[in-house]
């Protein structure tokens, strides 16, 4: 087994979903696949080790699973929008989430992103052709 | 004859749904976004197309990671949206028109394009939200629609140059079909964004401007970029943009530029609506 290297996995902060961690996590984003099914979500609550067991998500995917460690999830082969329909109707939103990738709080995530739009107007004015309200 | 009257982008992320389905379009959050909406809306409402390709991909309801198809192409009469995980109401089913569908698949192989063929495709948030965006949420949509789903979900995705070529592909397979309807082609997802790791709450507002101007006047600017230089300015997410360039290659090289609209940020991304027109 020789994985290929790619030119992304020197991203800092950033896992590629590629083949390497589709193959290695296929058992635990089919057991996240699951969710979009409401009963699925109602057996996973009731038990959550036994639905891991049922899935065949074992070791350390199985431990993050219990553990709701997002990071370690997609550090793991984890798909992003898979982890979500786990992570959101459990009352983590993706910016929640963001957060806990930098070890930082919501609030803080929030003020993050916003700061990334000051300036917006005046810059689309000196741009020009944008509808600017 | 079919013909190609224009193109849209828009964003397709979740919180634009909810933001509907709640109605916070006027909250100061949400309304420099959504107003920007406003002559999009006017211009689909002047010009009534009769059917909406809609380029999106699929965030795993309709395609699991058993099976990832690099282009699919809905060739269904009716198209449901369903619970994506997340136990909301699921809109009311898309009207399609399996013949044209067929039709669109059979010219893409013709060119080369071998696209997969979906008779059943369940069409999640990706392909609903810029939907409502631009129509609003209707019982009964007042447009047709033809899903096409490009893989940006799971590497290898497609390139951009690849993403171009499709929708210059998909121009001619629509613009060879007898019947007289009016078609325009929506580019969804985007812009910079990046959910997952440390990385995540990446927004950046120059490239994304770029990215609109040169989708707009020079689109094969963006078809030079390999994925992963794309995804070191835009994030893993902001990969989705590619989508964008099907729209592009669908329309004429000159195309009149009728409205650009760009906000950031809204939930996690900066979001862009261009509106072109095919004039010839």
């Amino acid at each position: 087994m020789n994985w290929t290297k790619h030119d992304y996995e020197d991203i800092p902060g950033t896992y590629v979903f590629d083949g390497k961690h589709a193959h290695g996590a296929y058992p635990l984003n089919k057991l996240l696949f699951s969710f979009c099914e409401e009963s699925n979500r109602d057996e996973f609550d009731r038990d959550p080790a036994a639905y891991c067991d049922k899935y065949g998500v074992a070791g350390k995917y199985k431990d993050f699973v219990l553990n709701k460690d997002f990071l370690g999830m997609l550090r793991a082969g984890a798909n992003i929008y898979y982890m979500a329909k786990m992570a959101i109707p459990r009352g983590t939103s993706v910016q929640d989430a963001g957060a806990q990738f930098q070890g930082i709080t919501t609030k803080e995530f929030q003020a993050k992103l916003l700061a990334k739009g000051e300036g917006l107007v005046e810059r689309l004015e000196k741009r020009g052709g944008y509808w600017n309200g | 004859m079919a013909k190609i009257i224009g193109g849209i982008t828009s964003s397709h992320i979740p919180a634009v749904g909810n933001a509907i389905a709640n109605n916070l379009q006027q909250e100061p959050y949400w309304k420099r976004f959504f107003d920007g909406y406003k002559p999009a809306q006017a211009w689909l409402e002047q010009h009534k197309p009769d059917v909406a390709i809609v380029v999106y991909n699929d965030h795993g309801l309709n395609f699991f990671l058993d099976k990832v198809p690099t282009f699919a192409l809905g060739c269904a009469d009716k198209y449901e949206n369903a619970d994506e995980g997340w136990a909301l109401k699921p809109v009311a089913p898309f009207k399609g028109d399996a013949a044209f569908s067929w039709h669109i698949a059979e010219k893409l192989v013709e060119q080369e394009i071998d696209i997969c063929t979906c008779q059943e495709m369940l069409v999640d948030h990706g392909f609903v939200n810029p939907i409502r965006a631009l129509y609003g949420t209707h019982e009964v949509w007042p447009v047709t629609t033809i899903p096409l789903a490009v893989n940006t979900v799971q590497h290898p995705v497609p390139t951009a140059l690849r993403c171009y070529k499709l929708g210059q592909a998909l121009r001619h397979a629509v613009e060879s079909y007898e019947e007289d309807l009016k078609v325009v082609v929506f580019g969804t997802g985007g812009m910079s964004h990046q959910l997952q790791g440390e990385r995540a709450g990446l927004i950046d507002v120059e490239f994304d401007l770029e990215t609109m101007d040169r989708i707009a006047s020079d689109p094969e600017w963006l078809t030079k970029f390999s994925n992963s230089e794309i995804m070191r300015r835009a994030g893993t997410e902001g990969i989705e943009t590619i989508m964008w360039l099907v729209m592009r290659g669908a329309l004429q090289s000159n195309v009149k530029v009728v409205h650009k609209h760009y906000h950031a940020p809204i939930s996690n991304t900066g979001s862009g609506v261009l509106v072109l027109e095919n004039t010839l």
